[in-house]
């Protein structure tokens, strides 16, 4: 597939397809926070030591928080659609400057796992597609058994109690030493010590299906007719297996792939509580107990167009895989 | 049919042993009051006791029995998981069927909830609604069936496309069935099998969401879970890592056995396949 | 290797020099057996087979489903699923060498270069994600040292040879954006191009339309004249085998039952069952007329328009219309059996769905003895829809697989409110009516064969005594012997209860035996229509007659004994 003006024309389609699906995440969950007991106003409140009810009157009006339901939403998504996400009065800060500061964290946490666990699984399915029955398969099947039903917190701090406590060898927790005032090269090499067990942790499982699904998709595809025709065209087993089975049966875990961005941020949010990783997820988790709804909001819309920008690019890849996909 | 189902079921070796080994979970849970009378949060002797000795697995940093906890556990653990996935698999099968049978705008309002479930990062958003609805079993085995039940309807959405075009479909309506015949007596028992495997699949999901989310401090607070036991030890980790360890694998072999027994099912409603 | 032999004996046997008994064999299988594994239904896939392929001769290996022809193909190619189905003795002598006995690796240097093959199903024997460009050159490059610009010009030449139009752009294609009759000339020009001695052809023709399998079976009768290839030819179609076969070879449950020349085998088979599948073959000459023109009109349909608007791809909204039936008008006497035939996507079946609303119509009217069913809504065509029963193609999928035979013919009674035990022995009785044994009623279908289950069908659609019958391509899925026989019952069954029929089908020796008129589809329109003899003798539109003169074999008159 050519990046061609036609492509152009598909971005921008998936793109304008999904802002109804975005927008139609942030309406409901504004309205469900708008169940939840308690707000901003009660929880500062409480926390400064029962404050008398004018206190808490006066800083719902401050916040907007005394007006009708709908007139809120209303006001909230004419901001969002401005690109205003609002102010996160628990944090002083607005909720934009909060938010992208942990961007960082999640994408690389985010892009580790995916690629870690597309390019491990792709691969360990081969190895056990291509010994089907042998030691080697079976090995790597039980393996992914076990870690497809294995829990990521469990497994996290179990990670951490070896490598971490008993061995030494990796830091528990955090996404860089800050005391070590590290720069350049030293730096990245930090943060890359800090992300092998939060990316090992997340993929895991992910990793475990994919390894499954390659399995499958190649033995699958091993009985197809095409491969009758390569073998009566004298092509050596190995031959077939890379040129013509191996792209075929990757197209479904790309598929697979595309489809789980969604719950692998979900997923996030325990091993960043885990490893004390300072991304979205724990952002997203304190603004929900601190009854900070704008920012729990903005979080939410931020992972939808995440969500959505990563879909993108899987079924782009997914594109230039299958010629039988028409972007017209 | 049932006989060979269990003939080559049985003969799946690591389905058989995942069914022995749940069917001994659910016999520890559900007997957790008879082995392990009394209050499973009470505490029964000092913290921090080594597993195997005066307890089986040892005591908390409170001084509770593990063991105790465990047992108990396993009751909220495989209560919210099967609860949440009968939730999950009926809405599902309803709303898939429906769509796949009818089409028209019943499916393209399927097809932008799957799609906004697919957008959405899931588990946050349970995390939301268990909050939102205060921590209880009945918040959570909603949360996960709210959040569960979009991949049931897709599968059951696809199955009943591709089988209402199936000649045996156009049969019954050209013998002029009605719609629900046709819906609930035609097509449902041939995509039965599919289901029954996606549902036994998801019960082992839901007990991992379950866990999560107890771990995060969203569990009831009334209920002894595993979830919660790991996070409650998880800052012992380092002097005494059986807290978190132990009711990490009781987690990780129900899970496990159930996943085995899911296909262990398949293969035994699709003989064909392991022909291969 | 002898001079081709002159190109004007089309049909009707081989000149003798090709089978001259001096000339040596270019393959010759010896005693070949091939084990089936445990749990088949007989033991072995064939057995003790010898056959002979001279130089420059077709073989046509004929017989049904399960007659091993497809697995002695694949045994000489070496190409036997293993380890569950083996060769467990004989020989397979090519230039001397028992291929049997050769290593992978010498099997591998044989397969595309020395003999080569080409299946059914284009499309699924092409890898879909990779251009025909590139799989034509794959066979070149693992055989031959050659530069890139050699291989990419015998390429070409050989797909101007296998007539492709604008062979650039094939070359750049992927085998979803090609016709069939494309694919297959594409891999015909695959297994040519490194100018093989042997070409298999495994049902080569059986996944095409009839006009593309004319043009399909001219090409490869013309390349294997003029590289002097020896063709082995696998079908089921004693058509094709008129159409092309030098030498016939007749296969029944893996066993070789007679072989010789095409004339010897086609117009004076020796064997049995030979015979009786010869005589299952319908004769292309229409039936003569057997109905008046006075019978009252029961099926009127004006106007039939259907458009499909479909997506483009996965990914895309955007929407094509496709028109699928045009402005279709209909009229069908009771007692008449009327023939809609035409090519896969001639909107036939379409046609049907639309008349008995399994599809709604953009636009048109049905009337079915005077009562205008299109007027109704879904729910109030539901009492009516008894008044039209259909028959399908498709004998394992036509059947609920979870319900019993006698619950599957009266399914359709009790729904119309008939009290279940009556319906049930009613049931019973049908059975007898459609030849099958009464025990069998409280059997599942899987326990049947094709031809049985197509009796189920017929039975359930007679159990609502319908006064139409639509029978969608019934016979299309079965073996010839069973085909026959089907058609008889269904013959029998309208004469018997003066049924009004349409009857859909590809295949114009099934039209000319069962029809009274017949009208001609393509591209969603009828382009002719008139009494079957009439049409038969002269057509008028010019696609009636390119669709005659594409019926294989449309010469050979199979002898009746």
């Amino acid at each position: 597939m050519a990046l061609g003006p036609k492509t152009a024309v598909y971005i921008v389609r998936r793109l304008a397809q999904a802002v109804p699906v975005v927008i139609g995440i942030v309406v409901l969950n504004f309205l469900l926070l708008q169940l939840a007991p308690g707000d901003a106003a009660t929880v500062l409140a409480g926390e400064a030591g029962g404050a008398p009810p004018e206190y808490v009157a006066q800083l719902r009006e401050r916040f907007g928080l005394d007006r009708p339901t709908h007139v809120q939403l209303l006001l909230y998504l004419k901001n969002v659609l401005s690109l205003d996400l609002g102010y996160s009065f628990r944090n002083s800060m607005p909720v934009s400057t909060l938010i992208l500061g942990r961007l960082g964290p999640t994408l690389l946490l985010m892009g580790a796992t995916l690629l870690a666990s597309v390019l491990c699984g792709v691969l360990l399915g081969l190895l056990a597609a291509t010994a089907v029955n042998t030691w080697r398969d079976r090995v790597i099947s039980v393996a992914a058994v076990i870690a497809y039903a294995t829990p990521l917190f469990w497994i996290g701090l179990m990670l951490i109690l070896l490598f971490s406590i008993k061995l030494e060898w990796l830091p528990t927790t955090g996404m860089e030493d800050v005391v070590a005032f590290n720069e350049g090269w030293d730096r990245v090499l930090d943060i890359a010590r800090h992300l092998v067990l939060p990316t090992v942790t997340l993929s895991l499982f992910y990793m475990a299906l994919y390894t499954r699904m390659m399995r499958a998709a190649m033995l699958d595809q091993r009985g197809m007719d095409y491969v009758v025709t390569a073998r009566s065209k004298g092509l050596s087993e190995r031959l077939i297996t890379y040129r013509h089975v191996l792209r075929n049966a990757v197209l479904p875990v790309v598929t697979m792939a595309g489809v789980q961005v969604g719950s692998l941020l979900g997923g996030s949010v325990v091993v960043e509580s885990v490893f004390a990783w300072p991304g979205l997820g724990q952002l997203a988790f304190q603004s929900l107990f601190a009854r900070d709804f704008n920012l729990l909001l903005g979080i939410f819309f931020l992972s939808a167009c995440l969500v959505v920008l990563v879909n993108l690019a899987v079924d782009l890849v997914y594109l230039a895989l299958d010629p039988r996909i028409n972007v017209d | 049919m049932p006989q060979s189902f269990w003939r080559r079921f049985i003969r799946n070796r690591p389905a058989a042993v995942g069914l022995a080994f749940l069917v001994f979970v659910v016999v520890v849970s559900l007997g957790a009051p008879l082995f392990f009378a009394g209050d499973p949060f009470g505490i029964v002797g000092k913290p921090f006791l080594p597993p195997f000795g005066a307890y089986l697995f040892g005591t908390d940093s409170l001084g509770r029995d593990i063991a105790a906890g465990i047992a108990h556990g396993g009751r909220t653990s495989l209560m919210v998981g099967l609860v949440a996935t009968i939730v999950a698999v009926s809405v599902g099968t309803l709303l898939g069927a429906f769509a796949g049978f009818y089409r028209g705008w019943i499916d393209d309002v399927l097809m932008r909830f799957t799609e906004f479930f697919q957008t959405i990062p899931t588990f946050l958003f349970a995390i939301v609604l268990v909050a939102i609805m205060s921590p209880s079993r009945a918040s959570i085995v909603l949360a996960i069936a709210v959040i569960s039940w979009p991949p049931i309807a897709r599968l059951v959405r696809g199955q009943f496309m591709a089988t209402r075009e199936r000649e045996f479909v156009q049969a019954a309506i050209c013998l002029g069935m009605t719609d629900a015949a046709i819906i609930f007596r035609q097509i449902l028992p041939n995509v039965l099998s599919p289901i029954i495997v996606a549902g036994s699949l998801m019960v082992a999901t839901a007990i991992l969401i379950e866990a999560a989310l107890a771990f995060l401090g969203l569990g009831d607070p009334n209920a002894m879970s595993w979830g919660f036991m790991i996070g409650a030890g998880r800052s012992f980790l380092r002097d005494a890592w059986w807290l978190c360890a132990i009711p990490g694998i009781a987690i990780l072999l129900t899970v496990l056995s159930i996943n085995l027994v899911g296909e262990g099912v398949n293969d035994a409603l699709n003989p064909r396949l392991r022909t291969l | 290797m002898s001079t081709p032999p002159a190109a004007a004996n089309g049909r009707g046997g081989p000149p003798a020099a090709t089978n001259g008994v001096d000339e040596p064999a270019l393959l010759a299988v010896q005693g070949l057996n091939v084990a089936l594994p445990a749990w088949a239904d007989r033991e072995r896939a064939v057995s003790d087979l010898s056959i002979q392929l001279l130089p420059n001769q077709i073989v046509c290996v004929v017989g049904e489903s399960g007659s091993g022809k497809s697995v002695l193909a694949r045994a000489i190619m070496g190409l036997l699923p293993a380890p569950h189905v083996h060769v467990t003795g004989g020989r397979v002598l090519f230039d001397g060498e028992d291929l049997l006995q050769a290593t992978p690796g010498r099997m591998r240097a044989v397969r595309g270069a020395r003999i080569a093959m080409i299946f059914q199903e284009p499309m699924t024997a092409l890898n879909p994600l990779m251009t025909i460009g590139w799989q034509i050159e794959e066979m070149v490059e693992i055989h031959l040292v050659l530069g890139a610009r050699e291989r990419r010009a015998r390429i070409l030449a050989l797909l101007e040879e296998v007539r492709l139009a604008d062979p650039e752009r094939i070359l750049r294609a992927y085998p979803h954006e090609i016709s069939g009759g494309q694919r297959q000339r594409a891999m015909i020009a695959m297994a040519l191009i490194l100018e093989p001695a042997i070409l298999i052809a495994d049902e080569p023709t059986t996944a095409l339309d009839v006009t593309t399998q004319a043009q399909i079976l001219a090409l490869i009768k013309e390349l294997q004249r003029k590289h002097q290839t020896g063709v082995l030819f696998i079908t089921h179609d004693f058509g094709v085998v008129a159409e092309i076969a030098d030498h016939v070879a007749v296969m029944r449950h893996g066993v070789l039952v007679e072989i010789g020349t095409a004339a010897q085998v086609l117009n004076a088979p020796q064997h049995e069952y030979t015979r009786s599948l010869i005589a299952a073959v319908p004769a292309l000459a229409p039936r003569a007329k057997r109905v008046t023109d006075a019978a009252p009109v029961v099926l009127e349909v004006r106007g039939m328009t259907k458009t499909f608007a479909s997506g483009a791809g996965w990914f895309s909204r955007a929407r094509r219309s496709v028109p699928a039936v045009k402005a279709v008008e209909l009229a069908l006497r009771r007692g008449h059996t009327l023939g809609l035939v035409g090519e896969s996507g001639s909107g036939k079946s379409t046609l049907a769905r639309c008349i008995i609303r399994l599809i709604e119509p953009d636009a048109g009217s049905v009337r079915l003895a005077g009562i205008d069913l299109s007027a109704l809504t879904r729910r109030e065509l539901r009492p009516h829809r008894k008044h039209i029963q259909m028959v399908f193609q498709d004998p394992f999928g036509s059947l609920n697989p979870r319900m019993t035979v006698v619950q599957l013919i009266a399914q359709g009674p009790i729904t119309h409110g008939v009290a279940v035990p009556e319906a049930l022995a009613r049931a019973r009785e049908l059975l007898q009516l459609v030849r099958l044994d009464p025990a069998a009623a409280d059997r599942f279908p899987h326990e049947f064969s094709g031809g049985q289950r197509q009796r189920i069908g017929i039975a359930r659609a007679l159990a609502l005594k319908p006064l139409l019958l639509v029978a969608d391509e019934p016979v299309s899925a079965l073996d010839v012997s069973v085909q026959a026989q089907v058609l008889q019952l269904l013959a029998d069954i309208r004469d018997r209860l003066e049924l009004t029929m349409l009857f859909i089908t590809h295949d114009l020796r099934v039209a000319a035996q069962v029809c009274d008129e017949i009208a001609v589809m393509r591209q969603g329109e009828i382009v002719e229509t008139g009494p079957t003899a009439a049409v038969f003798a002269d057509p008028q539109h010019p696609y009636t007659r390119e669709l005659l003169a594409a019926v294989p074999g449309r010469n050979w008159v199979p002898p009746r004994f």
